[in-house]
């Protein structure tokens, strides 16, 4: 924690100078700092409008809407099983994980369940979908500090968890792979070997980034004690995922509820940790990868034999009814609600997307803190345009 | 950790969900007649509908009982789209149904054509409640209800959003800018009675979609 009374020096210095510059009478003027909405820091089209006090910000405010395709509107005019394909495109780094509440509820309405197998698959394929997310998150980290080497290496294993997507589902980025009552398909032949071996090699993914990046003192110094998100302000502001778990809150939805995936056969941790700072964040996503090939191992190895479809109708209407699903997203709470009226579409579906969530906290946390900690705040909270505009 | 019901229980015998029931005898106490409706799906989830006036309050109720994780908040137009479902195949005559154009609140009723939503979650108890409220139109069609913001900082960009897309104004939000529509634009894009202009241009094929293949109609396709 030395770093924390580092920078509070730091501010007694600036407060210093501020009051050093007003006995002399000289006017300073602030000055507004547009980052975007074309930033290599932003992942798309975020735009941040801030408003600066020398090296502080005194406030900031994103303006998101850049990338808006009302999925919210065009899920009305869909059948069910359409609307994956379009949910698909909200977080398009792990697609396959933003299908499976939406297949849920649309189930739970329906009262069907899917079989064991298909269960397990899809938790498998779910856990896929946040390796391949996270992985490219923790590669991409060096580079918002200009450490260029990790992205490469992020790019490298990622494509493995790719062609292990790809070879299930037939599509690399968007599976669209999950059906009412099931899976489209079987896993094909050998696909488990190749698991196996790509697990191993994205452990030791892990702890390449862990020495070469979050060993490395100067992203230490950037992200220690920096954009510290207390555990009560998360909550209030919906925070979720690794964002919500590195203030100190324990609250996983995988472990936390009852859904028909195979999470209740695995033994996982959920790691929290205390600091609620960048650095905090960031480690929680790296040992979530980890978990998250480990959850892959053992359901590898309890894979249940039988159908991956149950039986339905051709034509798939869903009694009138409400219900909301979320699951433990890569990036956080992911959820429907969806409301059906017994057609052949849903009649309205809420998406609560995580990135909303957890950028809408960025006037709060940037409040304060110096330009270039602006990037590595935003690198850290994670958010993918898509899932914020939706 | 909350479980599903138990797939063993005699299903005669109803599920006692005592988590739920005693969140809402609270909320009782705290709201008196505010609360106007519940619906519970036992060992699942909870909707409670209260009054607009004590949208705020309940709010604070439940964050007081422990809802200190902010889910969602949003709005319902229950009106029936008079465009039509757009799944449907566009040459198809149409029967007229008149319980098509009817207005039909979900679970917890209600008696407006505007529900407002919000999910809360209690992080240590593992549980969440879905929060309903009626939004009386005024003469001139505007709605309003107190903003959340004072309970749940959150709700600050939930709120311009459904401000955005229904219409719908939150007394005291400091800021209710459109986050993804110009400035001037007019028209509430998630109300039922909002043309969604490509449907209405160009027509779905629709039911075509899910028509079998003509392959797959006899049996001697080899089902790999």
């Amino acid at each position: 924690m030395t770093m924390l009374s580092e920078r509070q020096q730091m501010s007694y210095i600036a407060a210093q100078a501020a009051d050093a510059r007003l006995n002399v009478e000289l006017e300073t003027e602030g000055m507004t700092l547009n980052i975007g909405p074309q930033h290599p820091a932003t992942h798309g089209t975020l735009r941040i409008i801030a408003r600066l006090d020398g090296e502080q910000v005194v406030w900031a405010e994103p303006s998101a809407g850049y990338m808006h395709r009302g999925y919210e509107k065009l899920t009305e005019v869909r059948t069910f099983p359409q609307v994956t394909a379009l949910i698909n495109r909200i977080d398009w780094l792990g697609s396959f994980a933003n299908e499976v509440p939406f297949i849920l509820a649309a189930e739970q309405l329906m009262n069907i369940e899917a079989p064991p197998r298909a269960q397990h698959i899809r938790t498998i394929l779910f856990e896929l979908s946040r390796i391949a997310n996270v992985s490219l998150f923790l590669g991409d980290l060096g580079v918002q500090m200009g450490a260029v080497t990790p992205v490469f290496m992020a790019f490298r294993d990622r494509e493995y968890v790719l062609n292990l997507i790809e070879g299930a589902t037939g599509g690399r980025f968007h599976p669209n792979f999950d059906r009412i009552g099931g899976l489209k398909d079987d896993l094909p032949k050998g696909w488990l070997d190749e698991t196996r071996q790509v697990m191993k090699k994205l452990r030791n993914f892990c702890d390449e980034i862990e020495d070469l990046l979050f060993g490395n003192e100067i992203f230490q110094s950037r992200t220690r004690g920096i954009g510290v998100i207390p555990a009560d302000v998360a909550r209030q502001y919906g925070l979720s995922g690794a964002n919500l778990r590195a203030s100190g809150v324990d609250w996983d939805l995988r472990r936390d509820q009852s859904l028909p995936l195979a999470y209740d056969k695995v033994d996982f941790r959920v790691w929290t940790h205390p600091d609620g700072d960048s650095w905090a964040r960031c480690w929680i996503r790296l040992q979530e990868v980890r978990e998250a090939t480990k959850i892959v191992d053992q359901l590898i190895e309890t894979l249940p034999p039988g159908p991956v479809m149950t039986k339905v109708p051709r034509i798939i209407k869903v009694p009138e009814g409400e219900a909301w699903v979320s699951t433990e997203n890569p990036l956080g709470e992911m959820g429907y609600y969806v409301v059906s009226k017994g057609d052949l579409g849903p009649f309205r579906v809420k998406i609560r997307s995580a990135s909303f969530n957890n950028i809408s906290i960025t006037p709060w946390v940037l409040k304060g803190v110096y330009v270039p900690d602006i990037i590595t705040i935003l690198a850290s909270l994670y958010f993918i345009l898509g899932d914020i505009d939706r | 950790m909350a479980q599903l019901s138990d797939t063993d229980t005699d299903e005669s015998t109803p599920v006692v969900d005592e988590l739920r029931d005693e969140i809402v005898a609270r909320l009782r106490a705290d709201l008196g007649d505010a609360v106007v409706d519940v619906h519970q799906v036992p060992q699942v989830d909870l909707w409670v509908r209260v009054t607009p006036e004590s949208w705020r309050a309940a709010g604070e109720a439940l964050r007081a009982q422990g809802f200190d994780y902010f889910c969602f908040l949003s709005a319902m137009d229950w009106m029936p789209s008079p465009f039509g479902d757009g799944e449907n195949d566009p040459t198809e005559e149409v029967e007229e149904d008149p319980a098509a154009s009817e207005i039909r609140q979900g679970y917890t009723g209600g008696d407006t054509r505007f529900q407002m939503l919000a999910r809360v979650t209690d992080t240590r108890r593992h549980v969440s409640v879905t929060l309903k409220a009626d939004l009386p139109q005024h003469d001139d069609g505007a709605m309003s209800i107190e903003s959340w913001i004072p309970v749940y900082a959150g709700a600050n960009w939930h709120e311009r959003e459904t401000h955005e897309m229904f219409g719908i104004s939150f007394d005291g939000h400091p800021d209710l800018r459109n986050m993804y529509l110009p400035g001037d634009f007019e028209g509430y894009p998630l109300r039922k009675d909002f043309p969604l202009l490509a449907r209405l241009v160009k027509p779905w094929p629709g039911i075509v979609d899910v028509e079998p293949m003509p392959a797959s109609d006899d049996d001697e396709g080899d089902d790999s």
